[in-house]
């Protein structure tokens, strides 16, 4: 999952992670509370699980209480990359003197975590000059290669320290909490030559959730993504009209792709696994009718050894129901697929035999 | 470097020749009894299932069981196991695999802690032992050796080599090969995962020598960097059979995982353009739905003719 920064933020300092005073708030009247406590001036930023903040005027220097007025329900009415605010946090100012950059991330490609370092952050990662770049194995940073990356660096005495120190204790919490990436950017120096995290993105790895209950409040889900995953499906909501749904991940990506490039807007990518069951499809249509925006269901399994007779079931049941209206284009291979055919003739369900005849169909009948 | 053929299938003076014995971890779970009998009847020579607890029994009445992965090693020398756990016991089947001195690990479940397949892969380096995934179909050689829990419909020898990051797009698009004539000398299922045992580049190494070779299918999605890596050695290593490339996720949003716990695009890492640049950049044509992969093979072959 990935956290936003005030949460970030409560790791960082549960690990001793040097942070500027920062008090996050959902509403107005909380942040009001918040203001007094810390004082002018200080910094209002929005919580979005999206870079691009600042430019977007999601951060706000802030004076006075006129200003706050003024600038906390702006902030917070904001929509950055599609991504409405879900908490303000109050940071109070801060005296900089130099941005760092400083991550652990996870590459993949080499299959180890690495250590990405620059006196020149401050800036998107694609964008950050003279990296240093180490490789550290399942992601411990021992004394030696972190007093290595600051020399690299440039740094010296007390900020060499406190840059040591933040490196080691941000190794710690990515391999404690399983993290895929570690983020503080900028990493700054402030004017007494300590150093303080003013950003961070932490990332961690879904599949360990089950060994971290302590970070089970940062999980943010939709409604049907919740339902979704206790189906053991996964679901992503996307703002188009047609829903896709298909058996395995890589079938449903193709299957969105295909119909984008045909001019259609997938609502919604539902994979229900490997294998498909009237009870499956009955479950992933049950969904579906949950999202209202849907005018049209886009249906591609893929089943070796799946009868199609068994997800027709699904399709016949689900209007028997009255779970859904919405007509229905399927591309089913398997078995039996000329008996399926047969059953669902008359129903709101048309069975293609190719994909690329359902989605021009999808595209073409959906609801009007 | 893995010889692959030298593990699935063998050298005609071994006395496994084309029978190469397979140990099944997790033989009486539900999915793995299930593929355990899909494997025997598609040829795979199943020589022993491990489940704690029930050693002793047999498996449709002729495949023994073992408690432990090293007595099934031991009685029946087998080199190879496919793993059906559920994914929190994932790397301490593994290790006890690896430690019975398995060479080569197909991991099927999905959901694997990215440390944990970290660490399996850690001891598989020292045992000089090959992981094929976690979250894959498995592997396989057509008409000869299955290892895994695809269907056996899509898939008929002959000589492409398909790699591909996701399952049913490597049954749907070995399909739409087999119907156009092209069969397949191996097919290698990397997994949807962030850290896959088998990258796409190894399991190019594990291929590209093949004399009978006639072209390569690579199979990507959007996430991480390894479709990149892999053109970038195709073009240094200077293969020139036929290759075409398919890239799923393109329309997917960025910051979202698709389905696979590795199909995220995260700023530009892992974007589907730079896959598909990479491509071009080592003349590989790629493919805009799964049907056009053997309309562009075929091309790519009649040029090279």
């Amino acid at each position: 999952m990935q956290l936003l920064e005030f949460q970030a933020k409560e790791l960082f300092r549960e690990y001793g992670i040097n942070l500027l005073e920062s008090i996050s708030s959902t509403n107005i009247e909380e942040g009001r509370k918040h203001a007094k406590q810390l004082g002018y001036p200080f910094v209002i930023k929005i919580q979005v699980p999206v870079g691009g903040r600042g430019k977007a005027g999601g951060i706000q220097k802030c004076q006075n209480d006129d200003e706050f007025e003024l600038k906390y329900p702006q902030v917070m009415d904001l929509t950055i990359k599609g991504e409405k605010a879900r908490a303000i946090l109050l940071e109070k100012m801060a005296d900089i003197k130099k941005e760092l950059y400083l991550s652990l991330f996870l590459n993949r490609s080499k299959r180890c975590y690495t250590i990405i370092a620059s006196a020149e952050g401050g800036v998107e990662i694609e964008s950050v000059k003279n990296q240093i770049i180490k490789e550290v194995g399942l992601g411990d940073v021992s004394d030696e290669v972190a007093k290595e990356v600051a020399k690299e660096m440039g740094l010296q005495g007390k900020t060499a320290d406190g840059f040591i120190d933040t490196l080691k204790k941000l190794s710690k919490l990515t391999i404690e909490k399983e993290a895929e990436l570690a983020e503080i950017n900028p990493l700054a120096i402030m004017q007494d030559d300590t150093v303080m995290a003013l950003d961070g993105k932490f990332v961690t790895d879904d599949n360990s959730n089950f060994r971290h209950p302590e970070l089970q409040k940062y999980q943010e889900k939709t409604e049907i993504e919740e339902q979704a995953e206790k189906s053991g499906f996964s679901l992503v909501e996307l703002d188009g009209d047609i829903a896709v749904v298909g058996n395995g991940a890589g079938l449903v990506m193709s299957t969105l792709d295909m119909l984008s490039d045909n001019g259609g807007k997938p609502a919604c990518f539902l994979d229900v696994g490997g294998g498909a069951t009237t009870e499956s499809v009955y479950e992933a249509l049950t969904l579906i009718s949950k999202i209202k925006r849907v005018k049209g269901i886009l249906v591609n399994l893929y089943g070796g050894i799946v009868k199609t007779t068994v997800v027709a079931e699904a399709f016949l049941k689900a209007y028997e129901d009255n779970l859904i209206d919405l007509p229905v284009f399927a591309r089913l291979k398997g078995t039996e697929s000329d008996k399926a055919k047969k059953m669902l003739e008359g129903s709101r369900t048309k069975i293609y035999s190719s994909v690329e005849e359902a989605i021009n169909a999808a595209v073409m009948g959906k609801k009007k | 470097m893995t010889d692959i053929f030298g593990l699935l299938k063998g050298k005609p003076e071994d006395p496994d020749y084309k029978k190469k014995g397979v140990i099944v971890q997790g033989i009486t779970g539900a999915y793995g009894s299930l593929h355990a009998h899909n494997m025997i009847a598609y040829g795979t020579n199943v020589v022993a299932g491990v489940t704690p607890g029930k050693g002793g029994q047999k498996f449709e009445d002729s495949v023994p069981i073992y408690n432990t992965m090293q007595e099934a090693v031991n009685a029946t020398n087998a080199k190879i196991s496919i793993v059906f756990v559920p994914a929190k016991f994932f790397l301490a089947a593994a290790k006890e695999a690896l430690e019975a001195g398995i060479k080569l690990l197909v991991a099927i479940p999905e959901h694997v802690p990215i440390r944990d397949t970290m660490e399996a892969l850690d001891l598989a380096n020292k045992k000089g032992a090959v992981i094929i995934g976690p979250n894959t179909p498995g592997i396989m050689i057509p008409e000869l050796i299955k290892i895994g829990i695809m269907p056996a419909m899509p898939f008929k020898a002959g000589n492409v080599a398909v790699l591909s990051k996701s399952g049913t797009l490597l049954y749907e698009i070995s399909d739409a090969l087999t119907n156009s004539g092209f069969g397949q000398s191996i097919t290698i299922g990397i997994g949807g995962d962030p850290i896959n045992g088998t990258r796409l580049i190894d399991a190019f190494e594990m291929v590209k020598d093949i004399p009978t070779l006639e072209g390569l299918v690579i199979v990507g999605e959007i996430g991480g960097d390894s479709e990149e890596m892999l053109a970038q050695k195709i073009i240094d290593s200077g293969f020139k059979k036929p290759a075409v490339a398919y890239i799923a996720g393109r329309a997917a949003p960025k910051e979202k995982r698709m389905g696979h716990a590795g199909a995220i695009v995260m700023g530009t890492y892992g974007s589907a353009e730079s896959k598909v640049s990479m491509f071009n950049k080592a003349n590989i044509p790629v493919a805009k739905r799964p049907a056009e992969v053997p309309v562009l093979l075929a091309g790519k072959i009649e040029k090279s003719d």
